[in-house]
């Protein structure tokens, strides 16, 4: 049921019509707006359709073709493993977000799968704000066997995230990965509150944290757009993690996202278990936009 | 929430009214950008399809009054249909049935239910002294029930006792035996989040509103979702017949769309919004206000509508 049902039905009856004119198109446009890839990819990916319509005869499945072959175009140089440095003990990775985007989620896979691949790794439960935040990680931090450090509710965070460090650092962890509360861009104080995080952090290592992953949930429209402008400004995002592409939303505005920033999209969430994470993959994520069956890989990273 | 739509329909609608006599092809242009507009602010494509025709078709055959320009009459004309697309009327959350009454809450993972869970529990605890017990049906999620009892703690409201190892069936059934004998007024059901393609949790749900038969059902979702909006609040519905919406995260400068969209393809009314996170952070949906607010032209409507 992985399918974009809306774009795959809606390009195939399109282009099994007879005539293919200006209209054609236009209505092209709506259905990858439709998939919430904005006004600007939209545009330049429908022209793309209509510079090949010249070249030859399309049917709906030789459009989804193209287009997945556009947006793919633009994910391919985006789509980057997320490998902690090795020479930081302990590389630092930072989770940001907005509220319920899957920060704790995908924090709690990460820490399987770096562990996995033969890391020791502490968990930090930054988020001291939440009811129940800190419980939430403590328990991803036992199925993944990680070390887990916390402070009470209503503690000040970056002092969690300070005294983390230096616990990771005794432990001769290689990895510390923190959690943090949600919050909305256009909240000044709470992002200020992040700043300061990041500020505790590089007085132990001017290069921390090493990573600053900003996770975004699939079914977000255009306020991704703000979400990456913001978070990039205060927390120094250096990539992307995109969640529930297991449900009906296909994840479009990261098309959007990738045009304007540029910046690694590192992995995809797929469900709500530890083993849901998937490296990002560009011809996997455009054929699934558009509908067509992904091409079998063998992950091995 | 809004502001981008506000800023972008005011300026077009506003260059309407400037003008004196408008002519079809004048409207079609204003409505190609209002399209372009309400997309921009992720209103679902269908709903800004049927929109924009609706608007049109009495654009074309609006009968002149003396006092208001043409570019005014459309401005009404794009006031109604915003509001009708709204709703008319704010719409609260019934609790005309027998006690307890059931409220059923479900959504998509994260959209927040567990905190409107708590929002409206309090709300109904404090303002309306009704006696509410909260319970969780979320068996999945790590300390989701914890959340719960923890807000439960923070609002001065009742939880359901957790007892591990319970499916959210059971959870349900227990929770409404527990709001008989305690003579509670109101049960909330939580639920764990899912996505509408999961078919064992889609049953789940059915089957807990069978054997709970909530007198609302309310579908929680997020202010800054895009076009999938429609999908979910579609799915939802089928499965489990929702009787209004609580959107959340409307305190971020998400464009709204989904807002519109989910109340135009559902029918169902916007109940509440969630406007921050703590559990005091609630507030009605005013379906007239919002319209105002979008259009931002209250003067020119209440100028048609006195002439
Ligand atoms: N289906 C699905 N659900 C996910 C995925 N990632 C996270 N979730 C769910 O989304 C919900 C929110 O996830 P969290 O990890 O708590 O999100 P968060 O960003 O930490 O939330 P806050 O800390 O409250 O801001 C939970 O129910 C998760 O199980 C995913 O890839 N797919
Ligand atoms: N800013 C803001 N945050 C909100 C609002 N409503 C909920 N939240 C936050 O959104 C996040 C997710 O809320 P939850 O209530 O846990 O969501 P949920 O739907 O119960 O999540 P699952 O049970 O995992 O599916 C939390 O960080 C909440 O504090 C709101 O109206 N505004
Ligand atoms: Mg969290
Ligand atoms: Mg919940």
């Amino acid at each position: 049921a992985k399918t974009s049902d809306q774009l795959t039905r809606g390009i195939t009856d399109l282009f099994t019509k007879e005539k293919f004119d200006a209209a054609t198109l236009d209505e092209l446009e709506d259905l990858l707006i439709q998939s919430d890839l904005g006004l600007a990819a939209a545009e330049r990916i429908t022209a793309a359709v209509g510079r090949a319509r010249h070249a030859r005869q399309l049917d709906g499945e030789s459009v989804r073709a193209i287009v997945a072959q556009e947006v793919a175009k633009t994910l391919a140089p985006v789509a980057i493993p997320l490998d902690p440095p090795e020479s930081a003990r302990p590389a630092v990775i930072l989770v940001v977000g907005v509220n319920g985007s899957g920060k704790t989620t995908t924090i709690g896979k990460l820490a399987e799968t770096y562990r996995t691949a033969g890391m020791k790794i502490v968990l930090a439960a930054g988020d001291t704000f939440r009811a129940a935040a800190v419980e939430q990680l403590a328990v991803w931090a036992e199925r993944a066997g990680a070390i887990f450090i916390s402070k009470e509710t209503g503690a000040d965070a970056a002092a969690l995230a300070y005294e983390a460090y230096a616990k990771a650092r005794a432990e001769n962890a290689d990895l510390l990965i923190i959690d943090t509360a949600g919050r909305l861009q256009n909240k000044a104080g709470l992002m200020a509150e992040l700043e300061k995080i990041v500020r505790v952090l590089k007085k132990f290592d001017a290069e921390a944290p090493h990573a600053s992953l900003l996770v975004l949930d699939a079914t977000t429209g255009q306020n991704a757009l703000g979400q990456v402008e913001a978070f990039g400004k205060v927390a120094g995002v250096t990539g992307l993690v995109m969640t529930k592409l297991d449900g009906t939303a296909r994840g479009g505005i990261l098309v959007a996202v990738a045009e304007k920033y540029r910046l690694p999209v590192h992995f995809i969430g797929v469900g709500e278990g530890v083993d849901d994470l998937e490296p990002f993959d560009a011809d996997d994520f455009a054929r699934a936009l558009v509908g067509l069956p992904r091409v079998e890989k063998d992950y091995s990273f | 929430m809004f502001d981008t739509l506000t800023d972008r329909l005011g300026g077009i609608l506003d260059r309407l009214t400037r003008r004196g006599a408008l002519t079809e092809a004048d409207v079609s242009e204003a409505m190609r950008e209002v399209r372009r507009a309400l997309l921009e602010a992720d209103v679902a494509l269908e709903v800004v399809r049927s929109f924009v025709d609706r608007v049109k078709e009495r654009a074309v055959g609006v009968e002149v009054v003396k006092s208001v320009t043409p570019g005014q009459m459309v401005v009404k004309i794009v006031h109604d249909e915003l509001v009708a697309m709204l709703g008319a009327d704010a719409q609260p959350i019934s609790l005309a049935a027998a006690a307890p009454v059931p409220i059923l809450m479900v959504g998509l993972q994260g959209s927040g239910k567990t905190t409107s869970t708590a929002k409206i529990a309090r709300r109904l605890s404090t303002r309306d002294k009704r006696k509410v017990l909260m319970a969780s049906l979320d068996t999945r999620r790590p300390a989701a029930m914890e959340q719960l009892a923890t807000l439960g703690r923070q609002t001065e409201v009742a939880t359901l006792p957790i007892v591990p190892g319970q499916t959210a069936l059971q959870i349900a059934r227990r929770a409404m035996e527990a709001g008989r004998l305690g003579g509670y007024d109101v049960v909330l059901l939580d639920t764990a989040g899912r996505t509408t393609l999961d078919e064992a949790l889609m049953a789940e749900v059915v089957e807990v509103k069978k054997a709970t038969n909530p007198h609302e059902v309310l579908l929680v979702a997020d202010a800054l979702t895009g076009q999938d909006a429609v999908t979910t609040a579609r799915a939802f519905d089928q499965a489990v017949g929702v009787t209004g919406i609580v959107l959340t995260r409307v305190d971020g400068d998400g464009r709204g769309g989904a807002a519109l969209s989910m109340r135009a393809v559902t029918g169902k009314p916007i109940k509440l919004v969630g406007v921050g996170e703590r559990f005091d952070a609630v507030e009605d949906f005013d379906p007239a206000r919002i319209a105002n607010r979008i259009l931002g032209m209250g003067d020119v409507v209440s100028l048609v509508e006195k002439a």
